[in-house]
């Protein structure tokens, strides 16, 4: 008898977590918003991205044989490499973080200076770098070439088995549009589900979006939590460092800009930022209240951080709950 | 004959304000109001920003270089095009933002 009382009761609570926060028309905004549709695909997706993924992870596609696109995208590791700054050919340092490949699908822009228009231009970047794979195109596909087991892939992908550089980057770029995270626990409670996120997450969605609190989504728009855009977010000296998207577009404010980044699983992909110099999500938190307009170049877009204690829980509780 | 002057150069001006006309391309939802616009040598065009963020406009064509800076909502700027040429228009920010500009 207690239960048939305290079943409704419960429900009504269920969902009034929510409703207490945002009213119904501002949550069917946000799910409008925010939930993201499914990536644009070749027809031939299946067959493109089966060889793409061969590809991806073939160490034989480098200068020494040491090296795959894999080698710093790795899966584990929320496709990227746990690394502070990548490592190249022989453990060399390089001088970016490796960017996670998640959610690329939907980038208008690629790599942290955003030196790409499409995934099947940025593909072969890293083949043709000196320091990361050590090849040219005519390497490349000599090494393809090589291997009897591309040849199937190629007919079944492209129709006949011809290699070249062009159908190359065309199947690592279907392969990375695979690469998707789109059913985060956020994701679940936009599509509905009450209880996918709690009250403290919830609280810490309505501080990621609030202008006047932590403002993250005046960059971190929806649906995919970055607005393909680029801006200086006041590391230290790195203007002097590293020009960033200004070697591209040389007007002022793009000197040491780099591209925002998607959101979706980033718990799994520290460090953060373009030079890796953040460990956690808190530090990454914690530098947005520290850095101000005072920094060199500072973006105008990113507003004054003022958050206590408690609300970077909750905002670190709403993080987490992209995962 | 100062009468005569002053008419000549009021009509001047208000000619000259006749001919040059002055466009409006908005920047909403990341992304210029319209992709393409051809306009009259001496023609300017006024950038309003209509979204809640920063905006950039700028130039490095042959015909017309120029950096607006980069500027709230609410915010508008203008820039006047003194050429004849083809000129693209982008915002540094959101670079797959891009406004192609035929200057007749």
């Amino acid at each position: 008898m207690r239960l048939w009382i305290f079943l409704p009761l419960l429900a009504i609570c269920v969902e009034s977590a929510a409703e207490a926060l945002f009213s119904k028309d501002e949550i069917r905004e946000l799910r409008k918003q925010w939930l993201l549709p499914a990536p644009t695909l070749h027809p031939r997706h299946k067959q493109l991205s089966k060889l793409g993924k061969k590809l991806f992870f073939d160490t034989d596609l480098s200068i020494d044989k040491s090296t795959s696109c894999a080698s710093c995208h790795i899966p584990e590791l929320g496709w990227s490499d746990g690394k502070s700054t990548a490592q190249g050919l022989d453990g060399a340092p390089l001088k970016r973080a490796t960017p996670s490949i998640i959610n690329t699908a939907y980038s208008k822009v690629l790599m942290w200076d955003g030196r790409a228009d499409s995934l099947e231009q940025q593909a072969l970047m890293p083949f043709f770098d000196p320091l990361e794979m050590g090849l040219n195109e005519k390497l490349l596909v000599a090494k393809v070439a090589s291997n009897q087991e591309y040849s199937a892939l190629f007919a079944q992908a492209f129709g006949d088995s011809a290699i070249d550089s062009a159908r190359i980057s065309s199947a690592l770029a279907e392969f990375q549009r695979s690469i998707t995270a789109s059913n985060t626990r956020f994701d679940r409670w936009l599509k509905g589900d009450e209880s996918a996120l709690n009250n403290e997450e919830l609280l810490g969605f309505k501080l990621f979006i609030d202008p006047q609190k932590a403002a993250c989504a005046v960059c971190h728009h929806p649906p995919n939590f970055t607005d393909d855009g680029f801006h200086n977010i006041g590391l230290s000296n790195q203007h002097l460092e590293d020009p960033g998207r200004y070697r591209f577009t040389p007007i002022s404010l793009m000197k040491s800009a780099f591209k925002t980044p998607s959101l979706r699983l980033a718990t799994r992909t520290a460090p953060y930022f373009h030079d890796g110099s953040a460990k956690t999500l808190l530090e990454v938190v914690e530098h947005y209240q520290k850095v101000g307009a005072k920094e060199h170049n500072f973006s105008p877009s990113l507003l004054p951080v003022n958050l206590n204690k408690e609300e970077k829980e909750k905002l670190l509780a709403f993080l987490n709950s992209l995962e | 004959m100062k009468f005569f002057i002053t008419a000549i150069l009021a009509l001047l001006s208000m000619s000259t304000s006749v001919m040059a006309a002055e466009h409006v391309i908005g920047q909403k939802n990341k992304a210029f109001t319209k992709k393409s616009i051809t306009i009259k040598k001496g023609d300017s065009i006024k950038f309003p920003n209509q979204d809640p963020f920063f905006h950039n406009v700028y130039s490095m064509s042959e015909s017309k270089s120029f950096d607006l800076g980069s500027y709230a909502k609410g915010v508008s700027k203008s820039v006047k095009f003194d050429k004849q040429g083809e000129v693209i228009v982008q915002c540094a920010i959101h670079p797959f933002m891009k406004l192609k500009v035929k200057v007749e």
